[in-house]
């Protein structure tokens, strides 16, 4: 487990993803889901290649409800790439690394 | 001949994992390539009792991860690259990777496995809006909600079963008059309450503000269509191979023999014959890719052990 890549909660959101002054990937996940958990490496893999860039984080969509439901989210894995608080994409399921790459070169 | 490998496996599902295990034993010089996480379509499985070895069934997930540790533990290099193409010039065959790296080998197997086919109907637009092909990633989002299923087999009535821990009510769209899954999970999905079986019909067409809001179910003897007001819809309808990175490289710039001469099926299924060969030389095909009567996880991992004994018989006969 990277250690770079921030859990946080619902309270923490606007803080630290919304008000965040480095573009920020969020990743929707809960223990139950095996992609989600499956993904996960390749998620702290690139965190090591955009660290200093991208801020990574996490939510956990069973313990945070809030956030989820503010994005409208009805399926996991789900990545969302912000921007200066604006949502610049958003990738659900699981999909190449090279996407997941693509979409990370977006954001800088 | 000098090449990077001796054996490069395309594909991190069962069949790829368990190709590793055996070419990792021989001690073959050997590279996983996997484009998204190992495991394969196994990880979104959320209950496998018909795999050996597990008296209680195992969670897909756990399978695959147990799998691919197996395979890291014995040394398998696994990398996480995409196949963009395979060049088959001779007996030297060129993999071409997502990141422009080219790499040489003498044999191919190819497990790259296969995805959810889609219906089509217009449910593009919904996607994780409602629209569904894991009902373990997404079945907690339907809590209390009602949802459509469609299929008629193994998948659909496995995980229309495990959607009815969430879901209040599960409509299963299909469009035969029986079920073609297992019998034992036909009689688990007709003792479960919470299971309305729609026959003869498919879902046409689905409509929402933000997401899913109604389903479209047209019967197939006599045309009519009804609603069902519905949270989401669970597609399992069958599979597509993922064969595309072999087709699509008739349209690049590189001259790729291979996809010429790799003989496959109308669905894009790879044909082989019992020895995982294909119709060229050096390039072998494992598990749900392949044309084959059954895909299930106890053939795939049949199908990668002959593959590696061929991929080894293979490079034997290159060498002398």
């Amino acid at each position: 487990m990277s250690g770079n890549i921030i859990e946080i909660d619902d309270a923490a959101f606007e803080n630290e993803v919304i008000k965040s002054s480095l573009p920020v990937m969020v990743d929707f996940w809960a223990p139950w889901c095996g992609p989600c958990r499956a993904i996960a490496p390749t998620i702290e893999a690139l965190e090591q290649t955009y660290s200093g860039k991208i801020k990574f984080v996490k939510v956990n969509v069973d313990e945070n409800p809030q956030s989820p439901t503010k994005y409208g989210i009805q399926a996991i894995p789900t990545l969302i790439f912000f921007k200066n608080g604006q949502i610049v994409e958003q990738i659900t399921g699981m999909v190449a690394k090279a996407k997941l790459e693509q979409a990370m070169d977006a954001l800088l | 001949m000098q090449t990077d490998y001796e054996l490069v496996i395309i594909g991190g599902g069962p069949a790829g994992l368990t190709a590793g295990i055996y070419a990792a034993r021989a001690r073959m010089n050997v590279v996983l390539y996997e484009k998204s996480a190992p495991g394969g379509q196994v990880i979104v499985s959320d209950w496998i009792e018909n795999y050996p070895g597990f008296p209680d069934g195992i969670s897909g997930y756990d399978l695959g991860d147990k799998m691919l540790n197996q395979a890291k533990n014995l040394g398998l290099t696994i990398e996480s690259e995409d196949v963009t193409a395979i060049e088959a010039d001779g007996e030297c065959k060129t993999i071409h990777l997502n990141n422009k790296r080219k790499i040489t080998t003498k044999a191919v197997i190819i497990a790259s496995g296969a995805s959810p086919r889609k219906l089509n109907v217009g449910e593009a637009k919904f996607m994780g809006k409602g629209v569904s092909f894991c009902a373990t990633c997404d079945g907690p989002f339907f809590r209390d909600k009602t949802v459509v299923a469609v299929g008629g087999g193994d998948t659909a009535v496995q995980e229309s079963i495990f959607l009815t821990r969430f879901a209040k009510k599960v409509y299963l769209v299909h469009r035969r008059s029986e079920l073609r899954a297992t019998k034992i999970l036909q009689e688990r999905a007709f003792k479960n309450d919470k299971i309305e079986f729609v026959w003869d019909s498919v879902v046409s067409g689905m409509d929402g503000f933000f997401s899913v809001e109604n389903v479209k179910i047209k019967h197939v003897k006599t045309g009519e269509e009804k609603n069902i007001k519905a949270d989401g819809c669970f597609i399992w309808v069958g599979i597509n191979p993922n064969t595309d990175f072999l087709k699509d490289s008739l349209n690049s710039d590189i001259n790729i023999n291979a996809s010429k001469s790799l003989k496959m099926d109308d669905g894009g299924f790879i044909h082989t014959n019992e020895r995982m060969e294909t119709s060229i030389p050096g390039i072998f095909a494992a598990g749900d890719v392949r044309t084959t009567q059954l895909k299930q996880i106890a053939t795939a991992v049949g199908d990668a052990a002959i593959a590696v004994m061929s991929a080894e018989h293979y490079i034997d006969n290159l060498q002398d």
